[in-house]
């Protein structure tokens, strides 16, 4: 269980700003930030909770709970919004059948919003895990999801 | 000499598939025996990200648009002729003609390419290609002058940050160079947390070493030792080219100790941020390098003063540095001859939206809005009408039909209510509900706020509940003048420029196009056909067949109707939840405005229906910020 943490302890406690690289790369092992973890990394830091809470919980980056296999990116920037970005994002709410901010309960999928991924020009845009799609209709959503979901399955 | 393939490994391209056509032509042409005579490379951006994948041809300079790997062999094909591949031209939709090169592309002809000049033609990932461009060469010039002619020579060039303020560079450094203090950075600020830009990211994609040549001349001229990076972690290819770029210019000696003879060290260091809007602001993004929540700080002291770590620091935007070896190529006198009077040089412009050509375009300052839409962009697409522009990102203003010939700088921008931002251009078409919008931008405002100062936490939300009210048709007329009074009050008292820009589209909004604000709170009408609340379901009688569906469905019992005859909608009972509109195997449903407006467009109207209702469903599930 947590594993790795005293090590990036050890490489980031004395440096000046080093929580914000700690919390990214401890995040990148574990996933996400459990209390647990904030709390051995607290103490670890010498400083309180509050402080380590504090800058997990203000930036967007990080997540306090566990996360999908496959992390859903609606771009909702305002190239994308303009050329119908919300009505994907609907339509992924209805092919998950959860709410943006939240990953489903087999943790296969996780569905966020972000306010642009820089590739407006192929607007409507999404990425799912690395991969980019562009220019994307309501109707080419459950396909696409589909896809995933079967490649889930063939791992599982 | 070597033929030249490079194909575009900009995002845009990646994202339609460029990679899989540079590995068919690897294949390709290695399977021909070819490998030897052609040099095949990935590029940075174009900027036409619309035409992707690109495939460019050199030396001829034959430009191949939306290139699929099915084309490779013919391309190839081509390539051993040397002949040209015709069908892969730009078409010049006007004309219909086959358009050679680049250069002839009518996107290209009004643009003045002096920072995105390498991008496109180089490949990033290798330093010697930025040297065979001319990279670094400007070092040997800077170094040989002193700290403060080389700041007197940014004066003299006129240049003004492009991340969004227009403050004068040469006094910024001149700052941070008098000020004392042990140690010194330099910052550049690579955050670009503005919906619809993306100019920053395709510098650093497509030219890096471009911006580590404009940090090492601004490290020099105040005196630092040391440079960060703080660049956005969605970024993640502008990310490792960066790195790359800093690896390689420190084996080449560019980077380190005693720089090219000069006595001048400097380092480079990336920082990557964590995802929150309001770092991009300089005092908020130091505080987040600190390793501490991402709020700003009152100004003064100026981080020129009192910046990282207390000391004297200079921030500035990753395009302002990429104008550093332009300026020192060509000199002042050169660089300030383009522009207009108070600004200079050029600017590159992210072209998004409603807009038939979609990408960047760098242009001289000074150039009408017409030029960019009409004449880069190619205009409204789908024969839509032009109804406004964004221009700034969200904390810009919406400029209308009457600015167009409105020649473009830091001031005039000012002076129309909107700014300059970080230059993304968001265009508008009928479609778009000018209120609808505002609502979105400050959404997206609110959403980033960090709270600290009351007026920016509690006012803009105040802000939005009035622009949702009159979105959701409980708008009253009062509530204009409301929003005029509020909105200028947050702006004269917010801490930091979040707050104070953040009711800029609004207010803008209300001068240019008021009369729409009034259909909305007077009418009960939304002219453009988005806001859901100002709409009505109604049945055509012709097209009802009374199969019953609909009234099965209506959740709410608001259909009435009985066999043989049409059935009927009850306004005051319905819900609006379309599923009516869904269920009708006849059409014979519609969402209409008021007066029967917007009749007979179901389709385009049930998209807006679905669109506003994510909205909805956005406003109060929100971000993920637990
Ligand atoms: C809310 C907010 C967001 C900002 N975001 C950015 C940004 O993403 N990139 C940037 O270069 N400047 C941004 N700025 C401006 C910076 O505070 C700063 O003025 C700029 O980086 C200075 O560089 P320049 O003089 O080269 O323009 C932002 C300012 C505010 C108030
Ligand atoms: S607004 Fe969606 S990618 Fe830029």
């Amino acid at each position: 269980m947590h594993t790795g943490i005293d090590e990036l302890l050890e490489k980031y406690w004395h440096i000046p700003g080093g929580l914000v690289p700690l919390l990214q790369e401890v995040q990148k092992v574990h996933g996400y930030l459990s209390r647990e973890i904030l709390e051995k990394i607290a103490s670890g830091m010498g400083i309180s909770l509050a402080k380590v809470a504090g800058v997990a919980t203000f930036y967007h980056q990080f997540h306090l709970t566990p996360r999908g296999r496959y992390i859903i990116k609606v771009c909702m920037g305002t190239a994308c919004h303009v050329r119908g970005a919300a009505e994907v994002l609907f339509a992924m709410e209805d092919e998950l059948g959860i709410k943006v901010g939240h990953t489903t309960p087999d943790l296969t999928f996780t569905l966020d919003q972000v306010a642009c991924l820089g590739a407006c020009g192929l607007a409507p845009v999404i990425t799912i895990n690395d991969e980019t799609y562009g220019k994307l209709t309501p109707g080419q959503v459950p396909k696409l999801i589909e896809k995933y979901r079967e490649e889930a399955a063939v791992v599982h | 000499m070597r033929r030249k393939v490079l194909v575009c490994g900009g995002t845009g391209c990646v994202s339609s598939r460029s990679r899989e056509v540079y590995d068919a032509l690897e294949s390709e042409l290695a399977g021909r025996g070819l490998g030897e005579q052609f040099e095949l490379k990935y590029t940075g951006c174009h900027g036409f990200c619309e035409q992707g994948p690109l495939v460019l041809v050199e030396p001829e300079g034959y430009f191949y648009c939306r290139v699929t790997k099915e084309h490779v062999a013919k391309l190839v094909d081509s390539l051993q002729e040397g002949s040209v591949y015709e069908d892969l031209l730009y078409k010049d939709p006007d004309t219909g003609n086959r358009v050679k090169t680049r250069n002839d592309v009518p996107f290209y002809q009004k643009q003045k390419r002096l920072v995105l000049k390498n991008c496109g033609l180089i490949n990033p990932e290798s330093i010697e290609d930025y040297l065979n461009a001319g990279g670094y060469r400007t070092l040997q010039k800077v170094f040989k002058m002193s700290p403060d002619a080389v700041i007197d020579e940014v004066k003299k060039a006129g240049l003004r940050g492009r991340g969004g303020g227009g403050f004068p560079t040469g006094l910024k450094w001149e700052y941070a160079r008098k000020a004392r203090g042990d140690k010194k950075y330099i910052i550049c600020n690579a955050d670009e947390g503005d919906p619809g830009a993306f100019m920053d990211r395709s510098i650093l994609e497509g030219d890096p070493h471009r911006v580590l040549e404009g940090m090492l001349t601004a490290g020099y001229a105040i005196g630092a030792g040391e440079g960060f990076v703080y660049i956005r972690a969605e970024y993640p290819l502008a990310v490792r080219r960066l790195d790359i770029a800093i690896k390689e210019a420190r084996e080449k000696g560019f980077l380190g100790e005693n720089i090219l003879g000069s006595g001048f060290n400097f380092d480079i260091h990336i920082k990557q941020g964590a995802g929150a809007f309001v770092c991009g602001e300089e005092t908020a993004l130091i505080e987040s390098i600190q390793g501490n929540r991402g709020m700003p700080r009152p100004r003064p002291p100026f981080p020129a003063v009192k910046g990282l770590w207390d000391r004297p620091t200079v921030v500035n935007n990753v395009e302002t540095l990429a104008n550093l070896p332009i300026i020192f190529d060509m000199g002042a006198e050169a660089y300030a001859a383009i522009g207009t009077e108070q600004s200079k040089g050029t600017k590159i412009f992210a072209l998004t939206g409603k807009i038939k050509n979609t990408g960047l375009v760098e242009v001289p300052m000074g150039i009408t809005l017409r030029e960019i839409i009409f004449d880069i962009g190619g205009g409204i697409p789908n024969g839509k009408k032009f109804k406004a522009v964004q221009i700034g990102g969200p904390s810009g203003g919406g400029l209308s039909a009457q600015h167009l010939d409105l020649p473009i700088d830091y001031d005039s921008l000012i002076d129309a209510g909107a700014m300059m931002g970080s230059g993304g251009l968001v265009v508008m078409d009928e479609d778009t509900c000018m209120v609808e919008l505002a609502r979105f931008f400050l959404s997206f405002t609110r959403m980033e706020a960090c709270g600290k100062c009351t007026p920016c936490r509690e006012g803009n939300t105040r802000l939005l509940e009035i622009l949702e009210r009159i979105v959701e048709g409980r708008g009253e007329l009062q509530d204009l003048d409301l929003l005029e009074s509020l909105g200028h009050t947050i702006i004269d008292t917010s801490l930091c420029g979040l707050g104070q820009s953040a009711p800029n589209p609004v207010l803008s909004a209300l001068k240019y196009f008021r009369p729409e604000y009034e259909m909305h709170v007077k009418n009960k009408l939304c002219p453009a056909g988005v806001c859901k609340a100002l709409l009505s379901y109604r049945i055509i009688e012709e097209k009802c067949k009374a199969c019953g569906l609909c009234l099965k469905h209506c959740p709410v019992g608001a259909i009435t109707g009985k066999k043989g005859e049409p059935h009927r909608i009850d306004p005051e009972m319905c819900k609006k939840c379309g599923e009516c509109l869904k269920k009708c195997p006849f059409g014979a449903i519609v969402l209409a405005g008021g007066d029967g407006f917007g009749q007979g467009q179901s389709d385009h109207k049930r998209n807006h229906v679905s669109r506003t209702q994510a909205l909805y469903n956005l406003k109060s599930g929100g971000r993920e910020r637990h």
